[in-house]
């Protein structure tokens, strides 16, 4: 066998750990979903109204408010899995699984993939249910079949590039609890972005931020694509991001991966 | 003293040279201005096992993790049953294995589960991996617990499934980190037995770390002592131990007066302690001399009220190659985290 062949299959049997962890002990998979599911509950059971009131006419559109924040949730819900990929990586590591890997003639790179591949395609299950969730409540995306697609797409990119962020968090963190507070920002940068309210509501230097950073191009992207907001140039700036931080979040993690000693 | 590395001048491939199985010379390692290791000359032939010896921070993680290609050396250099270790790192991984004292198993699986985890990572066929899976679980008596998570496994069991892990690529060569560490005695025969099976029934080349003079004395066909990243002695323990002068036969008399006149039996090889009413015999502990030392009473009609055998330990052979005792704390738990002793 080539080598190529060998690290996919070495990849492909650390996604099978990895998803084998996922089953049997679901109650992290499961904490991941509740999440961003209490936040669409609350934001549109229990503040719906209000915020929909307030932003009624401007970005919110015709529709009502669970189409404005449904996207936005459905972001959180990408970046909620973060976490769970930073503590499961840091748990190997400081288990000493990952020494025994090391030491081992196994293909470099499929640890970190098979945590990689294994996370984005959690964060998709969730991304799923949560959708399904915002369905139930009263979400009515007019998404054609191609604009469903290519949500998804951008969807798996936001997952790609967070867990390779996250998979670098885990090797560099000392503790799972380390490990778990680390990207805690990340999750809530949606927050600060377009997620829940329009960033022109927001206070001036906020609505910099706001404006600027990753997720808000991601979510009005998604928006646009689910519901038929304008997209403008956002999508590009969203696929911009997540190759930058794909990229970024891989040599940082095969870089702490081959750094040397326990550490 | 430090055996000079036969193959580091001749690696050849001239196939008449018996080739080592671990053969290390000048290997160091520091970080910043701490050096771990300094200097360390190994030669290890192949089939047999070779104890590295010392306390806590004396190198021998170090060692175990430049020589398992975990971490590089600052300087020197290892081949690895004739693999360089630096430049031929893929190769050296195919012929070892490492069972280091953290325990390197994967907890949210079982053990039949763990096993077949490195059969696949060693690219094994699945009739292959789970023939092998089998042998080893019911070698290693785990059979019996296969369906529970490993979460739930004794110390002793988790050390077990570890070396199992390891044996599942059949390594030619066998790094041990502490591999009795944190277990209760009986655990600790268990695995010396396997570890000696290894030897015999595999034909492996072992090297293994310990702390207990014990340990390498039961195990190895050769000993080094570590100590501060230096190799500060090496041989067979019969060697090692003739270095030792701290074995003794302590006796306690009722009274100073028979302490003295025991001691005048003994003459000047025996050290009195009136304070406490005893007199220190050196010995090697055998029975043979034991019972010279209780014939010499006997002659005399003196009674001992007590006697203690003390055989030479670490701290004396510490002492006795360094000039000082033993500089450590007692055997780490299984809870402390190996982070600490690791460098």
């Amino acid at each position: 066998m080539t080598t190529v062949s060998y690290a996919a299959r070495d990849s492909a049997t650390m996604l099978r750990r990895n998803l084998k962890h996922a089953l049997r002990y679901p109650s992290m998979t499961v904490s991941v979903v509740v999440m961003p599911v209490m936040m669409l509950l609350l934001f549109t059971c229990v503040y719906g109204r209000a915020l929909g009131a307030g932003i009624a006419g401007g970005a919110a559109g015709s529709g009502t408010y669970i189409d404005y924040v449904a996207p936005g949730i459905v972001l959180m819900a990408a970046t909620s899995g973060a976490v769970a990929t930073a503590v499961s990586v840091c748990v190997d590591k400081t288990e000493g699984i990952v020494n025994r890997f090391r030491t081992m003639a196994v293909s470099r790179a499929s640890f970190l993939t098979g945590h990689v591949v294994g996370s984005v395609l959690q964060t998709l299950a969730c991304v799923a249910v949560v959708i399904g969730v915002a369905l139930l409540l009263g979400f009515r995306p007019d998404a054609t079949v191609v604009e469903w697609l290519a949500a998804a797409g951008l969807l798996t990119a936001v997952a790609l590039a967070l867990a390779w962020i996250s998979a670098a968090i885990g090797l560099v963190a000392r503790t799972p609890e380390t490990a778990s507070n680390i990207p805690m920002p990340l999750t809530f940068l949606p927050f600060i972005g377009s997620a829940i309210v329009p960033p022109d509501s927001m206070p001036a230097g906020l609505r910099w931020f706001a404006e600027y950073q990753p997720f808000t191009p991601v979510i009005e992207t998604l928006r646009g694509l689910l519901t038929g907001t304008p997209i403008g140039d956002n999508g590009l700036i969203a696929l911009a991001w997540c190759t930058a931080l794909t990229l970024t979040g891989h040599f940082w993690a095969r870089r702490a991966f081959a750094v040397e000693g326990r550490g | 003293m430090n055996a000079v590395p036969a193959s580091s001048a001749s690696s050849a491939s001239s196939a008449t040279v018996v080739r080592p199985a671990i053969a290390a010379a000048g290997m160091s390692k520091s970080y910043g201005d701490t050096t771990v290791l300094d200097g360390i000359d190994l030669t290890v032939p192949e089939g047999t096992v070779f104890a590295l010896l010392g306390p806590n921070g004396a190198g021998k993680t170090t060692t175990v993790q430049i020589l398992s290609t975990l971490i590089a050396p600052t300087a020197g250099e290892a081949r690895i049953a004739g693999h360089d270790l630096v430049r031929e790192a893929g190769a050296v991984r195919s012929v070892i294995g490492v069972t280091g004292q953290f325990s390197a198993v994967d907890n949210l699986l079982t053990a039949e589960e763990n096993l077949l985890l490195m059969a696949d990572l060693h690219h094994l066929d699945r009739r292959e991996g789970r023939r092998r899976a089998t042998a080893l679980l019911s070698r290693f008596e785990l059979a019996e617990s296969t369906a529970k998570p490993v979460a739930t496994y004794s110390g002793g069991m988790r050390r077990k499934l570890d070396l199992a892990m390891t044996l599942m690529g059949r390594p030619r060569v066998i790094f041990l980190d502490e591999p009795t560490t944190g277990l209760d005695p009986r655990s600790r025969r268990i695995m010396w037995e396997i570890i000696r099976g290894l030897v015999v029934d595999d034909g492996v080349t072992i090297l293994l770390t310990t702390q207990y003079l014990e340990e390498a004395d039961q195990l190895a066909d050769r000993i080094a002592l570590l100590d501060h990243g230096r190799i500060v002695a090496e041989g067979t323990a019969e060697e090692l131990k003739r270095r030792i002068p701290g074995g003794h036969v302590r006796l306690r008399f009722a009274d100073a007066a028979q302490l003295a006149r025991a001691a005048s039996l003994f003459g000047s090889v025996a050290t009195g302690h009136p304070d406490n009413l005893t007199l220190n015999v050196p010995s090697d502990g055998g029975i043979t001399t034991l019972r010279a030392v209780l014939d010499t009473l006997d002659a005399a009609s003196l009674g001992a009220e007590a006697l203690t055998v003390h055989t030479p330990d670490l701290d004396d052979v510490f002492l006795a190659l360094t000039g000082r005792p033993q500089l450590t704390s007692p055997p780490t738990s299984p809870l402390t985290s190996p982070k600490g002793q690791a460098r």
